[in-house]
């Protein structure tokens, strides 16, 4: 038990390192470099590394633990974002009682959605949760545009009666954290032709993320965590045996729920804009593809998987073909023209075909995802080669 | 009355596409048990078999009229399809025929594509979870879907109706209502026919033919079937091509109403999915009946009269029915007793 708490904190450890240092570790070329477009050290692109994290950490709870797989979980993105808009229009432009509003929002939300799907379990939970997610999606778009602003999406005004601060000049108000904005960059330096760029956004999402990750890393050691494991395993069981299991899934759902609406509300604090395609069903999939990409049930696996897949989709869509004729410009005419036409539909406004080869590569070859990736890696570099030499095999993990 | 009736009208060519697509959708999970994400992709496939279709036969052959110039002086160019060079007025007329003709390019192309599906990749997924099987198919489904994308671009491509099907019919008169009172497009009269055959044609294949017994034992009791003797796997790869086939030609016949897009399958694979548990998994009547049942609701809720009641109810209906469906009768309108009922 001390091995595995002592794992824990080595693990908190360099996820806050990676967290803390990521607008340095994540810018390794010069700016002016050819390798420039894939640095991906910028705060925008952080800021969405993390919030998605945060929001495929929630995903986790549920999937990854209890094993129901649910496709309308952007519903609670989509709604922590728009209480958090709702807030920096009412009250004011602090970030704090927009999340807490925005966790609060969505997770009530989750505890009815929940109520009504978990009396089901697998595909027809799957469909439940889909079901409800399209008639948010399509009531925000029609009859609750009084509240949504539709199509054009909710966003804040100079006309706002902001309670607590309401608008003295013209300027268009920011988001702030007790008067740091989340835009200002408090810090900016350049070194070896790198530039390197700190804002107060970034660690405010990064510092929320810790304290996720940290919550998250609590559920998953607990008898709730153990509980939860067990419904995935054999709920059938868990029943005779006289436990009633809903609940532990339906707190899971919640707990689930709040954790997207967090990323909603984030998404909302650093650019207060909320419109309903983030509610979309094809949104609900990537967080599923971010968790499993990553490695559902383990702990790492979704920040992981939602970096991967953000990180792809902001710079394989960046790869036009100049850069591409740039990069084979080395070879012979005829050949560099073959490869560009050959690489070509891959990356730039095809990468969602990279990403759907890939994820398929993943579900076929990797149930485990990345995470298992690294594991069998790692095994194969050091522990069963050891467990070959002593002629032992390797225990075989109790299910 | 004549508003009644207009509502049924309009909720039949939806209805004809649901019901096709649910049918197909049941028949995989009824006879391999997989749970296929990429079916919606299926019918996109189906309707840009039309677009090809189309496409080619529009190929043309580039002449020049020497006896004409165009507006700046030079000898005119005049494009020429290879069927109109070689049919004269008969080419034409294939050219506005294209969508139907499609049927003959749609049903190889959607067996080898069924085929394929089913022998390369989903053989290998039966014994895993309904999660993988979601999964893997989902991902199949944006690949699908880009690729068409890359090739055919964004936006919507329309498909001309056959001369012959233009414009609408008046059934008001026939059944004595004022004229103009119920009009329409006699393109959906065409395709609620065509699905009503080929509904049809599955269903009498199903229950009157050897193959399509051996086919129901099977969905019944697969190991049974297998110890007496006969290669059932073999005919459930069949039936994931016919599968296929219905979809894709749901697809081809559906483009003169939605003018194809690289995003119609997923649009489609929501609802369809919505329809199959509605009418009950693995049940292919139930599939049937659900699909006209919920185009026809979708139709009656988009009244303005019902909107005035209950505004947004159209844009939710389908799911709202679905939702008080699985949670009242989870085995849907008329799904067997005990087939995933937990």
């Amino acid at each position: 038990m001390t091995d595995t708490k002592r794992n824990d904190v080595i693990l908190l450890l360099v996820v806050a390192f990676f967290a803390l240092f990521a607008p340095i570790i994540l810018n390794p070329f010069p700016s002016d470099g050819p390798l420039a477009q894939f640095n991906a050290g910028y705060p925008d692109l952080m800021q969405r590394f993390v919030i998605y994290g945060i929001f495929a950490i929630g995903f986790n709870i549920l999937f990854g633990l209890t094993g129901y797989l649910s496709f309308g979980h952007a519903a609670f993105l989509g709604v922590g974002s728009y209480s958090a808009v709702w807030m920096f229009k009412l009250l004011s432009m602090n970030i704090i009682p927009a999340i807490v509003l925005g966790v609060l929002i969505s997770g009530l939300f989750a505890l009815v959605i929940g109520f009504i799907s978990l009396r089901r379990s697998g595909i027809y939970f799957s469909i439940l949760t889909l079901a409800f997610a399209q008639m948010s999606y399509n009531l925000a778009y029609s009859v609750f545009t009084p509240i949504t602003n539709g199509e054009t999406g909710l966003q804040i005004l100079l006309s706002d009666p902001r309670i607590l601060d309401a608008p003295t000049g013209t300027a268009q108000p920011v988001t702030s954290l007790f008067g740091l904005e989340m835009r200002d960059t408090f810090l900016a330096f350049e070194y070896l032709g790198r530039d390197f760029q700190f804002t107060y956004g970034y660690y405010v999402c990064a510092i929320i993320l810790l304290i996720s990750f940290y919550i998250s890393m609590r559920i998953f050691r607990s008898p709730f965590g153990t509980m939860l494991r067990a419904v995935k395993t054999n709920q059938n069981r868990l029943s005779y045996t006289g436990v009633n299991t809903r609940p532990y899934t339906l707190t899971a759902f919640v707990i689930s729920g709040m954790y997207a609406g967090l990323a909603g509300a984030l998404l909302a604090c650093m650019d207060p804009l909320a419109g309903a395609e983030r509610m979309q069903w094809t949104a609900s999939g990537e967080v599923v593809l971010m968790t499993i990409l990553g490695g559902a049930g383990t702990l790492l696996g979704p920040v992981l998987g939602a970096g991967f897949i953000k990180y792809f989709e902001n710079i394989l869509s960046r790869i036009n073909d100049n850069v591409l004729e740039a990069w084979f410009a080395f070879m012979p005419d005829g050949m560099s023209d073959f490869f560009v036409v050959i690489v070509h539909p891959f990356v730039g406004k095809g990468w969602h075909l990279t990403l759907g080869l890939m994820f398929m590569a993943v579900v076929i070859f990797l149930p485990g995802g990345l995470m298992d990736g690294a594991k069998r890696i790692i095994d194969w570099v050091s522990g069963k080669n050891r467990a070959s030499k002593r002629g032992a095999k390797a225990p075989a993990p109790a299910e | 009355m004549d508003a009644i009736l207009l509502q049924i009208l309009n909720g039949l060519d939806k209805g004809s596409a649901y019901a096709m697509i649910a049918l197909g959708l049941t028949l995989i999970f009824g006879t391999l048990g997989v749970v296929n994400f990429a079916h919606g992709a299926l019918f996109m496939i189906g309707a840009f078999c039309a677009v090809v279709m189309n496409r080619l036969l529009k190929l043309s052959v580039e002449t020049i009229d020497e006896t004409k110039t165009d507006f700046l002086g030079n000898p005119l160019k005049v494009n020429t399809p290879y069927v109109e060079a070689w049919f004269g007025e008969f080419g034409t007329t294939m050219i506005g025929y294209s969508v139907p003709l499609a049927i003959l390019l749609a049903i190889p192309v959607m067996i080898v594509i069924g085929i394929g599906m089913e022998r390369g990749l989903i053989k290998h997924f039966y014994k895993r979870p309904h999660a993988d099987q979601i999964l893997v198919t989902f991902g199949l489904a944006i690949v699908a879907q880009e690729i068409i994308k890359a090739n055919f671009g964004a936006n919507p491509i329309p498909q001309p109706t056959p001369d012959a099907f233009r414009g609408a019919l008046d059934v008001g008169i026939y059944l004595g209502f004022e004229a103009n009172a119920v009009v329409y497009p006699v393109w959906r009269f065409v395709y609620f026919i065509f699905a009503a055959v080929l509904i049809g044609g599955v269903m009498i294949f199903l229950n009157y033919t050897t193959f399509g017994m051996v086919v129901r034992a099977g969905m019944a009791d697969r190991e049974t079937v297998g110890l007496l003797g006969i290669d059932i796997d073999k005919r459930f790869t069949a039936m994931f091509g016919l599968a296929a086939v219905v979809t894709g030609l749901a697809g081809v016949m559906y483009t003169p109403i939605l003018s194809p897009d690289y995003h119609l399958g997923m649009d489609f694979l929501v609802l369809c999915f919505v329809v199959v548990v509605v009418g009950g998994m693995g049940s292919l009547p139930g599939a049937v009946a659900a699909g006209f049942l919920l185009g026809i609701l979708q139709s009656f809720s988009a009244m303005n009269e019902v909107k005035a009641i209950l505004p947004g109810i159209d844009q939710i209906i389908i799911y709202l029915v679905a939702v008080v469906i699985l949670l009242t009768r989870p085995r849907g309108l008329l799904g067997r007793k005990g087939v995933m009922e937990e």
